[in-house]
Order: C-alpha cells, then sequence, then structure tokens
C-alpha cells in the first residue's frame, strides 16, 4: 500500500525517507485492510490452543493438582517454571518501553509498541499458573489484605505474598504505560475511520484525543514518569520472582546471585521472543522501512550482553557451590550437570551461553535467518533454565527421599495451551491496534524538528 | 463555513510544517492571546516555552500520591503484623519492616501509576468525546501530518477578521472558522 516501503538503506532509524502521512499509512493499513488469509489460519490455531487451555484449567479444578506430575522433592514442578518463564518473556518489553527511553534510545520507537503488548500478554499468562496452583484458585484474593469473616491476614513476609504484590501491580503498570502510549495512535485511527463501528470503538478508546500542545505537556511528563516509575519496578519484579527460590532453605537455590542472575535471564530471554515476534511482524506486514536491520542488529547485541552475564552467572553459581565447602551445595551443582537431568542443563548451556555467542560476527548479526533462528534457541533454552532450576531439587539432602520428575500430558498441555493464549492476544493486538508507536515514530523523523525543518523563522 | 445560527467555537489555522507552527505560537503568545492551542501528531520540543507555558504539575501530584502510598502500605503492615494478627515467624520481631519492603515498593509504584496515567487525563479535561474541533473535516489530518493553530471565540482579544488576518500575517496556509453546533 504505502510507496515508502520500496527501497530501504539498513543504517538510518526510519529508512525510505518517509513523510509523517506515509508513516501513518503503513502503519494504520494494517488494522484498515482485509483480514490476511495468513492471520485467520494463525488465528485459528492459536485460539483453539488457547480454548484447550482452559478445557485443561476446568479439568485440573474438577480433578485437583493431582493430574500433574509433581512429587515429594519436586513440589512445585512446570507451573512453577512456566510462571518464571513468562514473566521474564515479560520484562524485555518494559526494558524496551521504560529503560531505553530514559536512555533516550531512539531506535526503540519502531519495536516499543509490540514489546509492551508482549509484556502483556506474557503476564497475563504468567498469572495464570500460581493461580492455578494453588489448588483453590476460586479463594486467590486470600493473598491480598482483605478483611474477611475468618479475621485472618496475610504474612507480608512471605516472598510469595510479595509476588502476587508485585506480578500484579507489574500487570497494571505495564497496561497503563501501554494504554497511555496507544492513546495518540487510536486517534490517528479514529480520524481515518470510514464505518460507524470503528468511528464508535476507536472514538471510545481515543478518549477523545485533540493533539493539542496542552494536551501533550502533561502527556509527555506523564509517560516519562510511566517509564521512570517501571524501571525500578521490572528490576524489582523478577527479583522477588527469584526470592520465591533464595529464600528456601534449599542447595542451589539459597543464593545472593539470584536476583540479578533472574533479571538478566528476563531480559535475555524477553529480546528473544520480542526478536522472533518482530521478524514475524515486519515481513508478514511489510514494515522493513521501521523496523530497520539496525533496530535488530541492536536487540542482538544485547541479547549477546545478557547472554554473557547468564552465562557469568552460571558459572559463577558453581564458583559458590565450591567455595562455601558445603557438600549438599557442591553436590546440587554436580548433579545438574552430570546428573539425571543432564540432558536439560546442557540444553540450557548451549542455547544460552553458546548460541549468542554467534553474535559477534557482524554477519551474522544481520542475517535475518540466523537471528531468528537464533532467538527460538534462546526461548528453548530459557525455558529449560527454569527447568533445570525446578527440577533439579529430585535431588535433596537424603538419597532415600530422591525421586525423578517427569510432566504428564495435563502440564505438557497447559504450556502449549499458554502459547495457544499468548497468540490469541497477539494476533489480536496486530490486527486491531497500531502495531507501531506512530507518534513516536514521527517525532524522531528529521523534519519533526522544528529547528531543522528550515522554514523556522524565530 | 459557519452555518446560519449556529455559535463560533473559533478559528483553525493551517500550518505547513513544525517550524512555522512553532514560530506562529511564539508571536501569537507575544500578541497575548490566551486561548489558544497548538494540534500535532507529535509532541513538539520547545512548544511550552514557545506559548509561555509552565511545567505540567503532573510531577508534584504523583510525588505526593506515591508518598501517601508509602506511608499508608506501611502503616497496613505494621498494623496487620503488629495490633490485628501477630505471626511470629522465625523469631523475628513483629515489626520487621525490612520484610515489608517488597510489597510497600509495590504499591507505592501502583498508585504513582494510577495518579500519572488518571491525572493527566483530568488535566487534559479527557475523556470529551465531543468538542467543537471535531466539526472541521480538516483537523482531522492533526493526527497524520497535519499542524494548526486553535483559537477560541471565548479570547478577550478575539475578533474573526482581525484574528484571521493575523494568522494569515504569520505564516498559516489555510484559515477556517470553526463552529458550535
Amino acid at each position: 500500500m504505502s510507496s515508502a516501503t520500496e527501497h530501504h538503506d539498513p543504517n538510518c532509524l526510519v529508512t525510505g525517507n518517509p513523510t509523517f502521512e506515509s508513516i501513518t499509512e503503513s502503519v494504520s493499513c494494517i488494522p484498515e485492510s482485509r483480514t490476511p488469509l495468513a492471520w485467520k489460519i494463525m488465528f485459528s490455531i492459536s485460539a483453539s490452543l488457547a480454548l484447550g487451555l482452559f478445557c485443561l484449567i476446568g479439568y485440573l479444578f474438577w480433578e485437583g493438582v493431582g493430574v500433574w506430575g509433581l512429587n515429594n522433592p519436586v513440589g512445585w514442578g512446570w507451573a512453577i517454571v512456566n510462571f518464571v518463564f513468562w514473566v521474564g518473556i515479560g520484562h524485555a518489553g518494559t526494558l524496551i518501553s521504560a529503560i531505553l527511553f530514559l536512555l533516550r534510545q531512539r531506535w526503540r520507537t519502531a519495536i516499543n509498541r509490540f514489546a509492551e503488548g508482549m509484556t502483556i500478554f506474557a503476564v497475563i499468562c504468567a498469572l495464570i499458573f500460581p493461580t492455578i496452583h494453588v489448588g483453590r484458585a476460586w479463594v486467590i484474593h486470600w493473598t491480598l489484605p482483605i478483611p474477611n469473616q475468618m479475621g485472618v491476614w496475610p504474612n507480608f513476609r512471605s516472598p510469595l505474598l510479595w509476588d502476587s504484590f508485585a506480578v500484579g501491580t507489574y500487570f497494571i503498570c505495564s497496561f497503563l504505560f501501554w494504554y497511555v502510549g496507544l492513546i495518540p495512535d487510536l486517534a490517528t485511527l479514529r480520524d481515518r475511520a470510514k464505518t460507524r463501528i470503528r468511528k464508535i470503538i476507536y472514538g471510545l478508546f481515543s478518549l477523545g484525543w485533540r493533539g493539542g500542545n496542552r494536551q501533550w505537556r502533561h502527556y509527555e511528563l506523564t509517560y516519562l514518569i510511566l517509564a521512570g516509575i517501571s524501571t525500578p519496578l521490572v528490576l524489582s519484579v523478577h527479583s522477588i520472582v527469584s526470592t520465591d527460590f533464595a529464600t528456601a532453605q534449599v542447595p542451589g537455590w539459597h543464593t545472593t546471585i539470584f536476583p540479578p542472575y533472574f533479571v538478566a535471564g528476563a531480559i535475555f530471554s524477553g529480546f528473544a521472543m520480542v526478536m522472533t515476534l518482530s521478524l514475524i511482524a515486519r515481513k508478514v506486514f511489510n514494515l522493513t522501512h521501521i523496523i530497520t536491520k539496525k533496530v535488530l542488529e541492536r536487540m542482538n547485541m544485547i541479547m549477546l550482553l545478557t547472554g554473557m552475564m547468564v552465562g557469568y552467572a552460571y558459572s559463577m553459581e558453581f564458583f559458590i557451590a565450591w567455595y562455601s565447602g558445603n557438600i549438599y551445595e557442591q553436590f546440587a551443582f554436580v548433579n545438574r550437570a552430570f546428573g539425571p537431568y543432564a540432558w536439560a542443563y546442557w540444553i540450557m548451556i548451549s542455547c544460552n551461553v553458546l548460541v549468542p555467542q554467534i553474535f559477534w560476527f557482524k554477519k551474522l548479526r544481520n542475517h535475518l535467518v540466523v537471528m531468528f533462528i537464533a532467538s527460538i534457541f534462546i526461548n528453548i533454552g530459557m525455558w529449560f533454565e527454569r527447568f533445570v532450576i525446578v527440577v533439579t531439587l529430585a535431588r535433596d539432602f537424603l538419597p532415600a527421599a530422591w525421586d525423578y520428575y517427569s510432566p504428564t500430558w495435563h502440564d505438557i498441555g497447559l504450556l502449549i495451551g499458554s502459547f495457544g493464549l499468548f497468540f490469541t492476544l497477539f494476533l489480536l493486538f496486530m490486527r486491531f491496534l497500531p502495531i507501531v508507536a506512530m507518534s513516536e515514530v514521527k517525532g524522531i523523523l528529521p523534519q519533526a524538528d522544528p529547528h531543522k525543518s528550515g522554514e523556522h523563522h524565530g | 463555513m459557519a452555518k446560519i445560527g449556529s455559535r463560533a467555537y473559533g478559528v483553525l489555522a493551517e500550518f505547513s510544517g513544525t517550524g512555522p507552527l512553532l514560530s506562529a505560537a511564539k508571536k501569537i503568545h507575544e500578541a497575548g492571546y490566551k486561548k489558544y492551542d497548538c494540534h500535532s501528531p507529535f509532541p513538539i520540543h520547545g512548544m511550552d516555552q514557545a506559548m509561555g507555558m509552565k511545567r505540567s504539575p503532573i510531577g508534584y501530584m504523583v510525588g505526593f500520591t506515591g508518598a501517601c502510598g508509602l506511608l499508608g502500605m506501611l502503616y497496613l503492615t505494621y498494623w496487620v503484623s503488629v495490633v490485628e494478627y501477630p505471626l511470629v515467624i522465625s523469631g523475628k520481631p513483629l515489626f520487621s519492616w525490612q520484610a515489608y519492603v517488597p510489597p510497600v515498593f509495590a504499591i507505592t509504584i501502583l498508585v504513582s501509576a494510577f495518579m500519572a496515567t488518571f491525572g493527566m487525563l483530568v488535566l487534559n479535561k479527557l475523556p470529551r468525546f465531543n468538542h467543537p474541533l471535531f466539526n472541521s473535516e480538516s483537523f482531522k489530518r492533526f493526527s497524520d501530518g497535519g499542524f494548526f493553530i486553535s483559537l477560541e471565540a471565548g479570547d478577550p482579544k478575539y475578533d474573526e477578521v482581525k484574528v484571521t488576518e493575523f494568522l494569515k500575517s504569520i505564516g498559516a496556509t489555510k484559515v477556517e472558522v470553526v463552529t458550535d453546533e
């Protein structure tokens, strides 16, 4: 549809010398055009999987958590693996939208909108798992300090309670941040709407935005504040998630490296997911001039950096285990690398430490197919990281208590179903909302600067 | 295109880019107009100074709300753990405030985010689904690539003919009268 997609120079933030109008056109035409067949096919697959997730959850409520593969040493299993995995995925979205905003990294504008969308959908998937794992999900509100007829109050010292505060806050703040960013772009869709139903729906959600500077001045400061408060929040959320493990007196878990190690891993896995999704989106929706190779290359550099931070944490865990002189601690790590779960450990090491090393080479970090495959490997590796942490508990202090944990069909179904839910929400977002922050991309075009546009007389 | 019997809301002038809009805003401000606004698809740097506007108060509002959230949640954790439902866990003191930092921090952030978002909407008088400016067909381009200045009839110095002339003299490419139907 747009002519600006024809030629591109990979070194610019936005290539093809677009105008304000061509940015509007190339982003808005996605929700305005006819539904592509590929979208319908992908949507029916993921929506079916999401439906499967809800059926499995219904079965779980009927039958109880006994349908999972939990056993006595491994009391948490895939539910917490999936929880930590999905929360981690979400963190890259906040990093891109908040931290890179504060650091004035203007290349973020190409990917921030759907990175934020990804955050919200990933956190929705994450919140499902602890909720269903409590066994009696209908009283999940007991984790909050709500007055009740039993006169019972929650224990504020518990990391599991911290989790519900931190992740709940994280979801609400991410949603507000995302929605505030969407308002000007929803106004664009409202002003372009041709049909009555579109005028009403986009009109309602754009809240009557008029783009006057008397509105922008409050808006800009609000956006800055939301970015400012999301930054410590995102760092605290995964630190708190890691305290679920770190406060337990169990070898392999009781370590102070967990908060920074979890945060780095979260950013690492989230960037990999943003990469997977943005490569698909830029191909399917012809956004190569907005999501440029330069943006993708920088994301690969961040993955290289965070991948090495994760690698450092893996080796430091071994060092501390040896240095502590504690035989249980030492055994926990030897068992991880060479015990019955060695296969999972080495999948983790190869995907998370070895695969990102290819990004040292400029050619490889600019190669679309290579980065797509690498991003999927990293996603797999980061899932296995949490799997390794959780299930190597199968061999704890007493050999008599040792066991081997295997998931059941229900565990596997829940994981697949959560991917279905994630992609269902993501596809709906791609179909009906502007997937690139138009007003922000316009703001970084050269002609947006009043002092460079050549017509300024003041 | 004022209809008979309809009241004028003001005039809407279109400008060709960010530079002309910024210099026009400066001149309108210097000329002493009060009820006007500069509409653009994205915020323009230097526009606040050009229009003579102070920094948005939203920062103070959020700061105050955040402080209330912090103290309020700290008090709730104290009241629950010491007064209403004391639990001795691992021999720790009842008010082991270090362990309460994560929920207190989360609530501080939560109320701040609510204040930032809803405070911004209140200051911007949003949601407001109908507005006289939406009667203008060309105003729809403000969210695309158009740059506009709207000057309200409620301004004490407003005079339709004079204002139209003035806006044209400071670089408007097109000036129209917007009615309040």
